[in-house]
């Protein structure tokens, strides 16, 4: 199976309560309906600003959070997702449809299986500092995954989790540390080893260079790369910098307000950016390069709330091509190029 | 954190005052000896059944109160009633609130809901009073003093432990061991709690002096230990008639009252600076992480 | 033209439970008048240590432990030491000459006042006797035009809030309407002052580009974004036209689009208000957008500085270099530098780059290089060179 992980129609509304009897009076649409394939040994970028929904559309795809609506397939087989298919309009109450549902939609996954899942997959949090439980030395940290799937015991355990230590740049010398004596980098390396720990097929990472240094990111990007290689992983990676997605990634999806606007190759979303906000996210990124400086687009007007995104297109309001389509319809994901899928009515 | 401990002048203080009092309960039997044919060791002797609290003598070397029970011995064996009371009490209550505390913050909903209305209605009544309606109803018993105790203290944690998990609950770090697929159980006790016990513990070491006083204000209104036991609120409870001495001196028979209270008060002190410390050196640390 | 600001062997130390740390360790560093200096670094590397130092908001437990910062005062037309000014006389400069944005600016904004109230208290700080001119004015035109009965109750009340005016005025804190503002009753007095701040308030934000300014104005921190809460504290620091606006990372917290809009926002305020401004940033690419001049740092020590097409054409110093290699670009392999970054416990000998340069020679472990000029308008503190 080339298709690690397909995720359909994913929504995530988080519920506002208000009022006396706190009932529901809206919803923050964080992540409106996201369909992606994620093919095994790929690496994919997920780059959007802040309320674009990529840290939750990274969480409910492990899991972490339980979907509004819509599928996560991890390595399911073509023919069961056609079946389900077939048999989605049928209605909800065929049992037939609810078995396959129970037995390979990740997002309606009974609590055993979830737990048989996250062996396989695993989350690399954003922030070294509060990721990793400060009252624990790390060789219980990076062992926990195993003492919890019951994988190993002992001295096994004891050498698994040096080599996993080693394999991320750590020395065996500092099992006993606490996370508090460790530099932030250090400590990401901590959390990466804990993902590894039971040899997952699939990683996602949520944006885990922003709170580092450059010279420590550049460390972690290779360390990154290395593993990928070593172990034959799978990544989604989130982030905000379209430098590094650009760097790094095999393939990037731009992300606005809950929806995928733009999917494609690095070099074409860096060179040829077919969504206008698309290319005013490559215009506004900072390059150092002084002679990159004119022909800046500077987008208009703020993100607007995911709790009240506009109608139609999420971009009209500020998009400069808009036109009353754009308003009134939302447009799909489809494939322009390429190789090359974008969401817009009128790409550059 | 010993060290800390050791450095802080009052927290060394603290630490002195109780280790004194720790050797005293230990060694009681050895610093105030039974007397041959007494049966139960925490019934204090008394020769006679005079009322009249007499004066510290070579015989019984802080007095005698009301009754002739020889103050000595019954502060001597006091301390090891409130060693009992203060630390079998708070024992039980940490562990209710833990497990009440905990289950009501890490999973919401329902189960808080229902957990923070039982304790409401027990935060509802005054502590001393509804102390004092359990042990009337238990019979007056040290006893029935703690479990008075107990059942009026729990409530308190409770809201405290649910408070410190809610927001221990929020952290990263906890995600991150659901994301490893670690069960609701393992994810309090191994990473929640832990985290959240801190201020926990503060409270508990403060609040020790806090049961030991009001359990010597049960006994001293006469709802607590029997009469004769050796609890220093017993020995208070004996000097109420005798607070204040015949006309033109009223301090005749201080020694009745004073030092069963000085013992208290000491106790209590101890245990509120050892308090203080906890909550100094975990504070920072606590900001400082 | 005089530099703006003259930091000469500037050396700040902090004096902590496990340690002395290193903060920054004999810094020479010029701020001209009217350019965009940047300090590119690290963590640890000084540089929002060196913005504290020019305001001397140095937090305990650190100390300046030596060296001078010369600020050449415009108006007074000389130039003074900072770091020997009195805490009285420098307070007069903090958000008046020289003011300062923060990085978090949901952290720089009060959350119990309105965004007009805390603009409002800058000006009512630093510039009464402004206030109290246009104040009197107001006042002035009152007593003049006004007439009927009612005004006439009112006159002599108004003489009384002129006078009082006067004196504002004239001096920047006179005692008499201090005493007042404490007291209930009078100091509904002082509420012209209180409402010429407010109009002031209301022309800043619209400078900072905030739309529908007067609305905003009433409005509390939290129900701001991000980047209107970033304009609002520029809006704070640029209240009484600063000859040096220090930015200590103002765009790092904020979206790629908005950093975008901020920073044109930054290019402007230079050429419209003549000011200076040090912009300290971890991002080389912010940098080179905003910046006329770019300083390199690292662990205490000034490497580089340079303008900013010679330090992104021709970068000289080794760490320069690797920070360059170190960005992502695309289509480019990322070079690591090897090692970690310099303790600041304790630092390495001599140079504080060396255990990581490739360049190392024996000289460089033993003594630190002076800054030299190789270039036009490049200094380099390198052994190399």
């Amino acid at each position: 199976m080339n298709t690690l992980m397909d995720i359909r129609k994913l929504k995530k509304h988080f519920p506002i309560v208000g009022g006396v009897l706190r009932r529901p009076v809206g919803a923050v649409k964080a992540v409106d309906g996201v369909s992606l394939t994620i093919k095994r040994g790929q690496w994919l970028g997920l780059v959007g600003e802040s309320g674009c929904g990529k840290t939750t559309l990274a969480k409910t795809a492990v899991r972490l959070l339980k979907p509004t609506s819509g599928h996560i397939y991890f390595d399911v087989p073509d023919e069961v997702k056609a079946e389900i298919e077939e048999l989605e309009p049928l209605g909800r109450n065929n049992s037939k449809l609810n078995f396959l549902l129970k037995e390979n939609d990740l997002a309606t996954f009974p609590g055993n299986r979830v737990r048989l899942f996250r062996r396989r997959a695993q989350l690399v949090h954003q922030d070294p500092f509060t990721s990793l439980d400060p009252r624990m030395k790390i060789k219980n940290i990076v062992a926990e995954p195993l003492t919890v799937h019951r994988v190993l015991s002992g001295q096994a355990r004891e050498t698994a989790v040096k080599e996993l230590l080693g394999k991320v740049g750590l020395s065996a010398g500092q099992l006993n540390r606490y996370p508090h004596q460790f530099s932030g980098g250090q400590r990401q390396r901590i959390a990466i080893a804990r993902a590894l720990a039971t040899r997952p097929e699939f990683i996602v990472f949520d944006e885990p260079t922003s709170a580092l240094d450059v010279s420590v990111q550049a460390q972690i990007l290779n360390l990154l790369k290395e593993l990928k290689s070593e172990f034959g992983l799978t990544y989604l990676y989130i982030t905000h910098e379209l430098l590094i997605a650009e760097s790094v990634c095999d393939h990037i999806a731009v992300m606005y307000l809950g929806k995928v606007v733009e999917m494609a190759k690095p070099e074409e979303i860096f060179h040829k950016p077919l969504h206008p906000y698309s290319q005013s996210l490559v215009a506004s990124t900072p390059v150092p390069d002084p002679q990159r400086r004119v022909g800046r687009i500077v987008l208009p007007g703020e993100v607007p709330s995911p709790a009240n995104p506009p109608p139609g297109c999420t971009f009209h309001p500020r998009c400069s091509r808009a036109s009353q389509e754009c308003r009134e319809l939302d447009p799909a994901l489809e494939l322009i190029d390429e190789d090359h899928y974008v969401a817009c009515y009128h790409p550059l | 954190m010993i060290r800390q401990l050791v450095k802080n002048p009052l927290s060394l203080a603290g630490i002195i005052i109780l280790l004194i009092f720790v050797v005293i309960a230990i060694f009681a039997p050895l610093i105030a000896p039974t007397p041959d044919g007494h049966l139960n060791p925490y019934m204090i002797p008394h020769e006679g059944y005079s009322p009249i609290p007499q004066p510290p003598s070579e015989e019984h070397i802080f007095g005698t109160t009301e009754g002739q029970y020889d103050i000595f011995y019954g502060v001597i064996w006091g301390t090891r009633s409130a060693f009992q009371v203060g630390l079998v009490v708070i024992g039980i209550v940490v562990v209710i609130g833990i497990i009440l505390g905990s289950l009501a913050g890490y999973f919401g909903g329902i189960i808080d809901e229902v957990i923070m209305r039982i304790t409401d209605i027990f935060l509802a009544f005054p502590t001393l009073i509804l102390a004092m309606a359990i042990v009337s109803v238990l019979g007056p018993s040290l006893k029935s003093v703690m479990i008075a105790l107990a059942v009026v203290s729990w409530p308190s944690y409770a809201r405290l432990i649910r408070g410190d998990i809610l927001q221990v609950r929020e952290e990263d770090y906890i995600e991150a061991s659901r994301g490893i697929g670690a069960s609701s159980s393992r994810v309090i006790i191994r990473h929640a709690l832990p985290n959240a016990i801190y201020p926990t513990l503060v409270m508990a070491s403060l609040d020790i002096g806090a049961i030991v006083l009001s359990a010597a204000a049960l006994s001293f209104l006469g709802l607590g230990a029997p009469e004769g036991y050796a609890d220093w609120g017993q020995l208070t409870s004996f000097a109420r008639n005798w607070i204040v001495g015949p006309y033109g001196e009223p301090l005749k028979y201080w020694y009745a009252v004073t030092i069963p209270g000085l013992f208290i008060l000491f106790f209590v002190l101890g245990w509120n600076l050892l308090g203080d410390a906890f909550r100094d050196i975990l504070d920072p640390r606590l900001a400082r992480r | 033209m005089e530099n703006l600001i003259s930091i000469r062997d500037l050396t700040v130390r902090f004096y902590t439970y496990e340690g002395v740390v290193h903060a920054i360790d004999d810094l020479d560093l010029d701020i001209r008048q009217g350019e965009t200096l940047g300090i590119v670094g690290e963590t640890g590397s000084g540089k929002t240590m060196t913005a504290l130092a020019i305001l001397r908001l140095i937090p305990y437990p650190g100390r300046i432990k030596s060296g001078s910062i010369a600020f050449f005062d415009r108006d007074l037309h000389s130039e003074i030491e900072l770091l020997k000014l009195s805490e009285d006389k420098m307070r007069s400069i903090r958000g008046n000459k020289i003011s300062m944005v923060f990085q978090e600016p949901g952290a720089a904004l009060n959350p119990v006042y309105t965004i007009g109230n805390q603009i409002s208290e800058v000006f009512l700080l630093h510039q009464r006797p402004e206030l109290g001119k246009r104040a009197k004015e107001q006042v002035d035109r009152l007593l003049r035009d006004g007439d009927g009965l009612a005004a006439g109750m009112k006159r002599p009340f108004w003489r009384w809030q002129r006078r009082l005016y006067n004196k504002i005025a004239q001096e920047s804190n006179p005692l008499e309407p201090r005493f007042l503002s404490h007291l209930p009753l009078f100091r509904r007095l002082l509420w012209r002052l209180n409402h010429e701040s407010e109009l002031l308030t209301v022309d800043m934000l619209k400078d900072v580009e905030i739309p529908d300014a007067a609305r905003v104005a009433i409005h509390y921190p939290h129900e701001l974004s991000g980047g209107m809460k970033q304009r609002a504290v520029i809006a704070m620091a640029l209240a009484c036209s600063p000859e040096l606006l220090i930015a200590d990372e103002p765009t790092t917290s904020l979206d790629v689009t908005i950093q975008a809009q901020m920073l044109e926002l930054f290019r402007r305020i230079k050429v419209e208000k003549g000011a200076s401004i040090l912009f300290i940033t971890h991002n080389l690419g912010v940098a080179s957008e905003v910046c006329d001049r770019v300083a390199v740092m690292y662990a205490g020590s000034l490497c580089e500085v340079a303008s900013v097409e010679e330090l992104f054409l021709h970068p000289s110093h080794p760490y320069t270099r690797a920070l360059l290699d170190a960005v992502p670009m695309p289509g480019k392999e990322l070079q690591t530098i090897p090692g970690l970054l310099a303790d600041p416990l304790n630092p390495p000998s001599g140079c504080r780059f060396h255990p990581r340069c490739p360049n190392a020679k024996p000289v460089c472990q033993q003594e630190k290089a002076k800054l030299k000029e190789i270039g036009k308008d490049h200094m380099v503190a390198c052994h190399l060179f």
